[in-house]
């Protein structure tokens, strides 16, 4: 036995603001995106896609894009075989399945930049002037580019399937009707969310490389072990053959990652070519190819008491699900119905479903899915009906309100392909309480109140969030000869700071420091199983099994030290790379000789030094908060300044201060921005008007409101080890309600009325003239 | 988003380029800070067969004061370094604060002074302060040089005087007069985004302190930079109070016929004409106010 002198890191890690270990790559250009990834004979792939929202190809004339110098390869569906269809992941609403798209055209297109050919070519420029010789001769049809239209069923998207409805359902728990015969007043308003996406830095992108046997693809990330069994299927290749690697990924936010068509067209060009195939989808390809989101209708009306005691919720929800339902099938639209009722005392409520086909660019699931749609709707309404009965929207909502002693509060069975669901735990009016403290509600000016010539305004919004979702998750942790210590994980990570995290969850477990530890993550080969990051659960079931690993490596470690030095598992501790004695701090087991034995045949060794974990999450966490907006309004110009923003939430642990301030503050300008900028337009003819990123706006630093982002860890969740809730989504989901209450707070003496998302200048510019004429 | 192939030459001086630009005529464009050409080839919305390059000659860029009091600017000059100029904050106050609206920062570091003029977007910023000026804009081409004044110069959307053969080589303002005010207004999507809206205003007083000259020019509009005339003739010789202001500014639409897009409908551009004539008179008209 060694001497007493190993320095134990004492220091609790998880809680502790650290400062991400990828900043240093990231902020030098150190980082490797998926165009970072270069080889040798590379070529380059670019995707014909339809001008039309809806035609039928009548013939394709390739002959002179085949015959430019440097075109490798022209393929449309014909050249393809048989044409693979990209099946759902998750979330089938009943009738979904029939609305799947394939990977490439075949003899229909059905929205503007549906791919219908693939050119692959000794350079991108090469490509995209064989693009422009390719002759299509499309038949334009009748296009459907609206809810109304898509429910009227004139033109269909799908005429083989016969009707433009994807999925017609009902969800409800307690007793509806009679909760509205009790209602001593009911309100039904009808309420609009636009059309928009993620718009991440960087855009999608695939690099595939095919040696004969196996298939590695680079840029894969969200869910790349699904990913690659499909990908599987479709190639006809073993799942073994297949390595799918994550890149530094510039942004995702539920949109990048998903199984695309070209996540098909790309690997099959390359095990054609024998070459690596490159592809980068460029900003205009993005905003026409890119899953959508968020283009929903929702009438809603509510019953209550005089006194503002809610009696009851019913709801009619239409969302436009774009041409084909994509892999995410119907999760965003699932979660508006789920998402209504909110944090509130609603037992008697009722929501009839559609989700509708159009002739537009497929949506998908973007951070916060259904649930900036349904909070919008909800909270608006709470306000309107306060002003109806005279009501405080902030006494309203204290009123109304789940409370602490109602917790775990059962929420019914609202999502058609899951199970019953409750609130877990927590003190919604404490958090209540507290954002509004914080941004010192009561002192602010509000309802119109005139400063400078701008009408102020206070909105307020109440939320819960689901995160988490299973089935499970599962990490590895080496110890290595040189003392360091290698984690690998199946989840992804698209620029949160995951690396960190992990390495922080797992210093804790091993008393060591954060930068003892290697994070690797994403890649197929990593572990034998992961199911991807989305729905707030990297850190809640990945993290989770981290820890796992690192308290079993930690309990490997003991034990065998027990076992081979004789003194008693209790008596003994890890710290400092070692087993040490728990009375003097002498080393009695040597983590890094330890790993050197491994790598030496030692099977003992190896099992203490190359530990697996998984972690199976049993129920589903909920985080809940309030944000709050204060704003003032240029009646004369409909100009908006957010002058201070309040998104809180608790979280149950937060595990890094820093990064989960990140993603608070990032989260609310991302979605304030949306609720002012970000809008997929299309015209009548299915056109996408917003195509660019001189009209699709997205806000950048001058735009971002100062954001106070408070985390509070009152009600730790007991669905993981961690006691962690989901971070990442919190602070964008009640930000179009918050902002919308405030400028229809502000715009009160002029009698504006505020059901519709964006609030862009030209859309309150004529809800201020249509409110002006009425006066 | 790349661009068709196309040659790319940068002629080392201007009688060069005025050479390239006769033989090249339809066939070319001309490349100064690239920050709107470059983005319509990358979509193949362009797809010149020749690019002229103007980078290399240095001799059409700066910025200088004759001794006519005039302030002269090269095409060439960076709306960063109009932006940066003391002397253009000294000689045209007008044209200084309206710098910091031109696009983004990436934007001015690189975009033109010349570029964006001979670019003529209806809702950029300087053509409506070369009409409030009165400025020349001088063209050269193998036939020599001429001076247009700003107000033939803007002909409609992307659509000016110069001929196929000429380039824009040098802005000139004529002096600024003792006692000028001015105003810059612009109502934007995000700041720096095209304006919906925007207002470049001057005001000259005579002795008793009443208007005398005023210049007020909304961009954004209609498909050039327009006068107000109305709201000039309504200004002249009122004492510019708050009461003047306002109904004065209250004539900005009038024989306007705004366009629309989907950033704003004709009734916004029309509703924000005289709240923004208003609003940059009254920073010209607000005592000691720069």
């Amino acid at each position: 036995m060694n001497a007493p002198d190993r320095a134990v890191d004492r220091a609790t890690h998880v809680g502790t603001p650290t400062v991400r270990g990828e900043d240093q790559r990231f902020l030098t250009g150190a980082a490797r995106f998926t165009d970072d990834v270069r080889f040798e004979r590379m070529v380059h792939a670019a995707v014909l896609r339809s001008p039309h929202a809806n035609a039928r190809i009548r013939g394709f004339d390739a002959a002179a894009a085949a015959a430019l110098p440097g075109v490798l390869l022209v393929a449309t569906a014909a050249d393809l075989g048989e044409v693979p269809v990209i099946p759902l992941r998750l979330a089938p609403l009943p009738g979904l399945d029939r609305f799947v798209q394939r990977a490439i055209a075949v003899d229909r297109v059905r929205y503007v930049g549906e791919p219908v050919a693939l050119i692959v070519a000794e350079s991108r420029y090469i490509a995209e002037d064989a693009l422009d010789l390719i002759v299509v001769d499309y038949e334009a049809l009748d296009p459907v580019t609206n809810i109304a239209q898509a429910l009227a069923g004139t033109a269909l998207v799908h005429e083989a399937v016969g009707t433009n409805v994807g999925s017609h359902y009902h969800v409800a728990r307690g007793d509806p009707a009679g909760g509205f015969a009790r209602a001593e007043y009911t309100r039904k308003e009808r309420f609009r969310c636009h059309r928009h996406t993620a718009a991440p830095m960087e855009t999608r992108g695939l690099v595939a490389e095919y040696d004969g046997a196996a298939m590695r693809v680079w840029g894969a990330t969200k869910v790349p072990f699904f990913n690659r069994r499909l990908l599987a299927k479709m190639l006809d290749l073993p799942e073994t053959a297949i390595e799918m690697i994550e890149t530094d990924i510039g942004g995702g936010f539920g949109v990048r990652g998903e199984f695309y068509p070209e996540d098909y067209l790309v690997p099959w060009a390359a095990m054609r070519l024998r070459r690596p195939v490159k592809w980068i989808e460029d900003r205009r390809e993005h905003l026409m190819a890119t899953n959508h989101a968020r283009e929903t209708e929702c009438e809603l009306e509510i019953g209550m008491k005089r006194d503002g005691t809610i009696v009851g919720l019913r709801a009619t929800v239409w969302a436009d699900l774009g041409a084909y339902t994509r892999t995410g099938g119907g999760v965003a639209i699932a979660r508006v119905p789920q998402f209504l009722p909110g944090p509130y005392r609603i037992p008697d409520y009722a929501c009839e479903v559609f989700a509708l086909h159009s002739n537009k660019t497929p949506v998908g699931t973007y951070r916060g899915p259904g649930r900036y749609e349904a909070n919008f709707f909800r909270e608006r309404l709470l306000d309107l009906a306060a002003a109806d009965l005279g009501l405080d929207p902030a006494a309203l909502r204290e009123k109304n309100l789940v409370s602490a002693q109602e917790i775990p509060y059962d929420i019914g069975t609202l999502v058609p392909f899951e199970g019953p669901n409750a609130y877990e735990g927590g003190d919604f009016h404490s958090a209540y309480r507290q954002a509004l403290a914080a941004i010192g509600h009561g002192s602010l000016p509000a309802k119109g109140a005139v400063i400078d010539g701008r009408l102020h305004g206070v909105g307020l919004a109440c939320f819960t969030e689901s995160s988490g979702a299973g089935p499970s998750e599962s990490a590895r942790i080496v110890a290595r000869p040189d003392g360091r210590y290698e984690v690998y994980v199946g989840v992804t990570t698209m620029g949160q700071g995951h690396e960190t995290v992990f390495a922080q969850i797992a210093a804790d477990e091993l008393g060591l420091p954060v930068a003892a530890f290697q994070v690797f993550h994403g890649s197929t080969s990593h572990v034998d199983e992961g199911w991807g990051t989305y729905h707030s659960r990297a850190i809640v079931v990945g993290g989770s099994a981290v820890k796992l690993a690192g308290a079993a490596m930690r309990d490997k470690l003991i034990e065998l030290a027990a076992r081979r030095s004789g003194l008693p598992a209790a008596e003994l501790r890890v710290g400092a790379g070692a087993v040490l004695r728990e009375s003097d701090a002498s080393t009695v087991l040597d983590v890094a000789e330890l790993a050197r034995a491994a790598a030496e045949g030692d099977a003992e060794a190896r099992e203490a030094t190359h530990v697996k974990a998984r972690f199976d999450i049993k129920m589903r966490p909920y985080s809940y908060g309030t944000h709050v907006a204060h704003v003032a309004v240029d009646p004369e110009t409909a100009q908006v300044e957010v002058l201070a923003y309040v998104a809180l939430e608790d979280v149950g642990r937060v595990i890094n201060p820093l990064l989960a301030k990140g993603q608070a503050v990032g989260g609310a300008v991302q979605g304030i921005g949306a609720t002012f900028l970000d809008e997929l337009l299309y015209d009548e003819a299915g056109q996408l008007v917003s195509g660019t990123f001189a009209d699709y706006l997205v806000p950048t630093s001058t735009e971002a409101p100062p954001i106070q982002a408070i985390f509070l860890e009152e009600a730790p969740s007991a669905s993981n080890p961690l006691g962690a809730k989901g971070a990442g989504e919190g602070a964008i989901v009640a930000t179009g309600a918050a902002v919308a209450n405030a400028v229809a707070d502000a715009l009160a003496p002029l009698g504006v009325k505020i059901t519709a998302l964006p609030l862009s200048l030209n859309n309150l510019a004529a809800s201020i003239r249509a409110a002006r004429r009425r006066a | 988003m790349k661009p068709a192939p196309f040659d790319h030459v940068a002629p080392a001086t201007l009688e060069e380029a005025l050479a390239l630009l006769v033989e090249h005529g339809e066939n070319a464009k001309v490349l100064a800070g690239g920050q709107s050409l470059v983005p319509v080839m990358a979509l193949r919305l362009a797809t010149p067969a020749w690019l002229i390059d103007l980078n290399r000659i240095a001799s059409l860029a700066g910025i200088r004061q004759l001794d006519t009091g005039e302030l002269a600017i090269g095409a060439l000059t960076r709306h960063a370094a109009v932006e940066r100029s003391e002397l253009v904050a000294r000689a045209n106050p007008l044209l200084a604060s309206a710098m910091p609206w031109v696009a983004h920062t990436a934007i001015r570091n690189r975009g033109t002074v010349g570029g964006s003029l001979v670019h003529a977007d209806p809702a950029a910023e300087l053509p409506a302060v070369c009409l409030a000026c009165d400025a020349t804009l001088v063209a050269q081409s193998v036939r020599g040089r001429r001076a247009i004044a700003a107000a033939a110069f803007f002909r409609g959307m992307f659509e000016t005087a110069l001929g196929a053969d000429e380039l824009l080589v040098e802005i000139r303002f004529p002096a600024w007069p003792d006692g000028r005010r001015h105003g810059f207004i612009e109502i934007a999507r995000r700041h720096g985004d095209f304006a919906i809206c925007g207002i470049a205003a001057t005001v000259e007083r005579d002795r008793a302190g009443r208007v005398g000259d005023a210049r007020v020019v909304a961009f954004g509009v209609v498909d050039r930079p327009v006068r107000l005339a109305a709201v000039e003739r309504a200004l002249a010789g009122t004492d510019g109070g708050e009461d003047a202001l306002r109904s004065a500014a209250g004539a900005a639409a009038d024989g306007l016929t705004p366009r629309a897009d989907h950033h704003a409908s004709a009734e916004y551009r029309s509703e924000l004409l005289p709240v923004l004539a208003r609003r940059a008179l009254a920073q010209a008209l607000t005592p000691r106010r720069r």
